[in-house]
């Protein structure tokens, strides 16, 4: 099977506290060296908690924020320099909040435009047929094309986000918690939209979410992020049932689940990413950290199977 | 357009600055073809005639040139060269600060240094440099003050523009192949616009003031050419003798810099979008209540009762019925889930009870709240205010909006202690680190001299519950208090809240969109749509065996962590909007069981402890 995206040590260091000249004052690993593979048509979901560089990660691979180290691959062409519209026909963006991701001054026709003229040079009729395209493929009425984008509600926000996205004729999508700024009952909708599309046009998804229910719930493959590493990588069916990495089995043992105790009520919060520990980010949580991981980052190992973890002391399943 | 002119002549000061302008404007507009005498024809013998002397109107001046055509003329020259200035002032101005503001790093340090230093001199002496170099004239003083006015503009828009370029729309257009010159024309500028025309508006009076200030000092308009400063300039040394000959200029430049001011200020209150929304109108102190009918009845018993409670928001003549009849009851050391999505009404609901809900546009309509016996709505705001924090206290979402951030968090409790609790200052010094343990701050004692942005959103909402906790109260209302917050920390924060209520025997109302943090935390859960209370009962029998098709429906779309990879199960439609109810079941567009009965008519809450409000619930009760 072919590889849809693969990255190489990808890292991200922002400078602190610039100087007009010399070093700055200090510098923060939002992204430690990551390597990830997605294989065609497959959705890697991607969880963490705030803080721990995911949309860092995200932003680096639509080429929005150009990596301080490492390679982007797609389909095994290499996208070593930061243009997103290079990127843009390749891999897209759908975004967090629906409703900011709309320039409020442009007709939804505008916005559904812009990337077909730019990136296909369509126009006339051929432009005209791929919006109605697009829009019945997110299930929106053409009527809506006239409109501004303050007069949708977050769900049609969203599918418009969506067919925007589409419009590229991409063949990754990043969803950066597409559902998270949505109701429940709106969250299914576009939930079972994006399952849909993937089918119908074979689309390779990169989910990122803080909700563990919902990222396993559409997942292939889940990645694990905490303090700009991946943790824990392996099949979604089984990264929160048999959890390797402790930080995973914190992290599912914190969803609320009806009928469970109220538990994980563990102290403990993120490192100081100015001044981070020398050894494993998570020992200082960690129930099981022993001298060795205050001492020396883990690396991600294979644990048993397709599943991995960066722990020198995994758990039994 | 109609609205922004609705908006504006609200204002009446506004209204009559453009009233006065629109006439000046007309006038100087028309000169040309009024019968004026020339104005620049000399007759010595007739000069320094008084206001309606010798078939001039307004007098004539040291040549005895007429007066009035003069100032007509000179009006129009003032005119115009204030607003090219402003246009010139505000359009390069506004690139360099759109330029300044979108690329950022570098390019912003050097241009902005290159402004600040523009600033640093005083207008005037720059001004009179820059006419200096390049001689007197009137097309030389209207580029001085161009120039002098530019930083302003720049500054003004690379302010806007620093928070336009961050936002996720820009991010879109780079992946839909814009490059950085369409990005800034058909993303940017749309958007800085508005900004642009208020801040233009706003100076343009300042800016007809300093071409007026450069020709008073001859370096504007040369003679004979007549514009208001010139005029100004030259009647200057008749002040005395012939006082007419500055009044008639002066009285000018007062009108249109007034008008123009007047009119800048209304332009700028129709179109900032936060004006609009009335931000700046100072909310009631407490909610208004116009409740039609007597009171209702004393209950017998319970902490909180609410019944019936009817809130609305009055928005011009639409009316939006966010509370619609919601029952309630909380007893003392129970928790109460009150579960909907946005726009369902929880959130009125609960800042009802202490009349926190904003006036205008908030009314409370009907119904009643009674803690321990004694009715809240309509109650006197001296009362409301003794029993806020110390009796029903809140916690809200997002805790680095509810605390302030100037302050310590330790003296921002020990305020919250003192208004209820005359004690020392130290003795609240003492409580407040007792209450910052008692959420379990780690080294309270240091902690409580750090500000609110030095901790992490999982200690700021400890100190919004410590803030909670801080007079004793019987009940808390807790606003989705950890939505904002990761899952280890929000079941950190859940765990907080379940001991608290046990040690301190609190009664909870939580309200949330979560049914996962309902299950674990609350006794009781009642659902909300449409601004109604659908199902109420006990959490472990609503959960397993929902009874109303909204809860049963809402539930199956909530994916539940150890499922694997599935479909999820989706309501189709959206919530109505509160404005314009359906009758009868507000769920019954949604529903796949709704009956034409569904449709009509009002459907009772039935049940005993458990509550529906449906003709055709999914479990017998």
């Amino acid at each position: 099977m072919t590889l849809a995206l693969k990255t190489t040590d990808l890292a991200k260091t922002f400078d602190m506290g610039k100087r007009l000249f010399g070093p700055p004052r200090a510098q923060v690993h939002a992204v430690h060296p990551v390597s990830l593979q997605v294989r065609q048509t497959e959705t890697l979901g991607i969880v963490g908690e705030s803080g721990c560089g995911k949309s860092t990660l995200a932003r680096m691979l639509v080429g929005l924020t150009p990596p301080t180290s490492g390679t982007i691959e797609i389909e095994g062409r290499a996208l070593d320099r930061a243009d997103p519209a290079a990127f843009g026909r390749l891999i897209q963006y759908v975004f967090q909040d629906p409703v900011s991701s709309l320039n409020p001054r442009k007709t939804i026709r505008q916005i559904m435009e812009a990337p077909l003229r730019l990136l296909h040079g369509l126009t006339g009729q051929a432009l005209d047929d791929r919006v109605m395209e697009l829009f019945d493929a997110v299930n929106l009425r053409p009527e809506f094309l006239t409109r501004y984008p303050h007069e949708f509600s977050g769900g049609q926000a969203q599918r418009i986000g969506i067919a925007r996205a589409l419009a590229a004729s991409p063949r990754i999508l990043i969803l950066d918690e597409p559902v998270s700024a949505l109701d429940v009952s709106v969250q299914a909708q576009v939930l079972n939209l994006l399952a849909d599309l993937k089918q119908r046009l074979d689309l390779t998804y990169l989910f990122i979410s803080h909700d563990l229910a919902v990222v396993e719930a559409v997942s292939d493959r889940i990645a694990v992020l905490y303090f700009g590493s991946v943790v824990e990588t392996g099949p979604a069916e089984k990264v929160f049932a048999a959890p390797r990495h402790p930080y995973t089995k914190l992290l599912a043992d914190s969803a609320p689940v009806v009928a469970r105790a109220l538990g994980g009520a563990q102290s403990g919060e993120l490192p100081d990413p100015l001044n981070p520990p020398a050894g494993c980010a998570f020992a200082g949580r960690c129930p099981r950290a022993t001298d060795l991981c205050r001492r020396i980052v883990p690396d991600l190992r294979a644990i048993e199977g397709d599943q991995f973890a960066a722990c020198h002391h995994p758990r039994d399943p | 357009m109609t609205l922004f002119l609705r908006l504006l002549f609200r204002n009446k000061l506004a209204g009559f600055g453009a009233v006065v302008l629109g006439v000046i404007v007309v006038l100087a507009v028309l000169t040309p073809i009024l019968p004026l005498q020339p104005p620049n024809e000399t007759n010595t013998a007739d000069r320094f005639l008084r206001p309606l002397q010798g078939g001039h109107l307004l007098g004539t001046d040291h040549l005895g040139r007429d007066l009035l055509s003069r100032l007509m003329w000179g009006t129009r020259l003032s005119l115009a060269v204030g607003f090219a200035a402003a246009l010139v002032a505000g359009l390069v101005g506004a690139a360099i600060g759109v330029v300044a503001g979108y690329f950022g790093g570098r390019t912003d340090n050097v241009t902005m240094r290159g402004v600040d230093m523009l600033m640093a001199f005083p207008y005037i002496l720059l001004a009179l440099a820059i006419v200096a170099v390049l001689g007197p004239g009137l097309l030389n003083a209207l580029i001085a003050v161009a120039v002098v006015n530019i930083p302003f503009f720049a500054r003004n828009i690379r302010g806007v523009t620093v928070g336009i370029a961050h936002r996720e729309f820009i991010d879109a257009a780079k992946l839909a192949g814009m490059g950085h010159t369409r990005i800034l024309l058909s993303e940017v500028v749309p958007n800085i616009v508005p900004v642009v025309v208020i801040a233009m508006s706003t100076t343009i009076g300042w800016m007809i003031l300093e071409t007026a200030g450069l020709s008073f000092l001859g370096l504007g308009s040369q003679p004979p050419q007549a514009d208001l400063g010139s005029m100004l300039g030259e009647a200057r040394s008749a002040l005395i003798t012939a006082p007419h000959t500055s009044v008639v200029p002066g009285v000018m430049i007062l009108l249109i810099v007034m008008s123009v001011n007047l009119l800048g200020d209304g332009i700028r209150d129709a179109l900032d979008p936060r004006l609009r929304s009335g931000a700046l109108a100072r909310p009631m102190a407490t909610t208004r209540v116009e409740r039609a009918g007597a009171p209702m009845p004393k209950p017998e018993d319970g902490l909180l009762q609410i019944d019936d409670l009817e809130t609305q928001f009055h928005v011009g003549t639409r009316v939006y019925k966010a509370v619609n009849k919601v029952s309630l009851a909380l007893n003392p050391g129970e928790c109460l889930g009150l579960v909907g999505e946005s726009g369902s009404g929880k959130s009125v609901t609960a800042l009802s009870v202490m009349g926190l809900v904003a006036s205008p546009p908030g009314v409370i309509t009907g119904g009643a709240v009674h803690l321990q016996g004694q009715d809240l709505i309509g109650a006197p705001y001296e009362l409301l205010r003794t029993l806020r924090g110390r009796k029903v206290a809140y916690i809200f979402q997002d805790p680095l909006s509810t605390l302030h951030p100037l302050y310590r968090i330790g003296d921002q409790l020990i305020e919250a202690i003192r208004v209820h609790d005359p004690v020392s200052h130290a003795q609240a010094h003492r409580r407040a680190v007792k209450l910052l343990e008692d959420v379990r701050i780690p080294n309270a004692g240091a902690r409580a001299r750090a500000y609110p942005h030095e901790l992490s959103g999982g200690m700021r909402q400890r100190v919004g519950i410590a803030m909670a906790l801080a007079n004793d109260p019987d009940i808390i209302i807790a606003d989705e208090p950890t939505t904002a917050l990761d899952v280890t920390v929000q079941a950190q924060i859940l765990a907080l809240l379940s001991d608290l209520r046990r040690d301190r025997g609190l009664a909870i109302l939580f309200i949330t969109h979560d049914f996962g943090v309902v299950g674990q935390l609350c006794d009781r859960v009642a659902v909300m749509y449409g601004g109604r209370i659908v199902e109420a009962g006990p959490t472990g029998d609503v959960l397993t065996a929902p009874a109303h098709p909204y809860t049963k429906r809402l539930i199956a779309c909530v994916p539940e962590l150890g499922g694997g990879q599935r479909a999820l199960a989706a309501i189709p439609g959206l919530p109505p909007a509160v404005d314009n109810l359906p009758e009868g079941c507000a769920f019954a567009p949604r529903c796949d069981k709704a009956q034409p009965s569904c449709k009509t008519g009002e459907i009772d809450l039935t049940g005993d402890t458990r509550k529906v409000r449906c003709l055709f619930p999914e479990v017998a009760l």
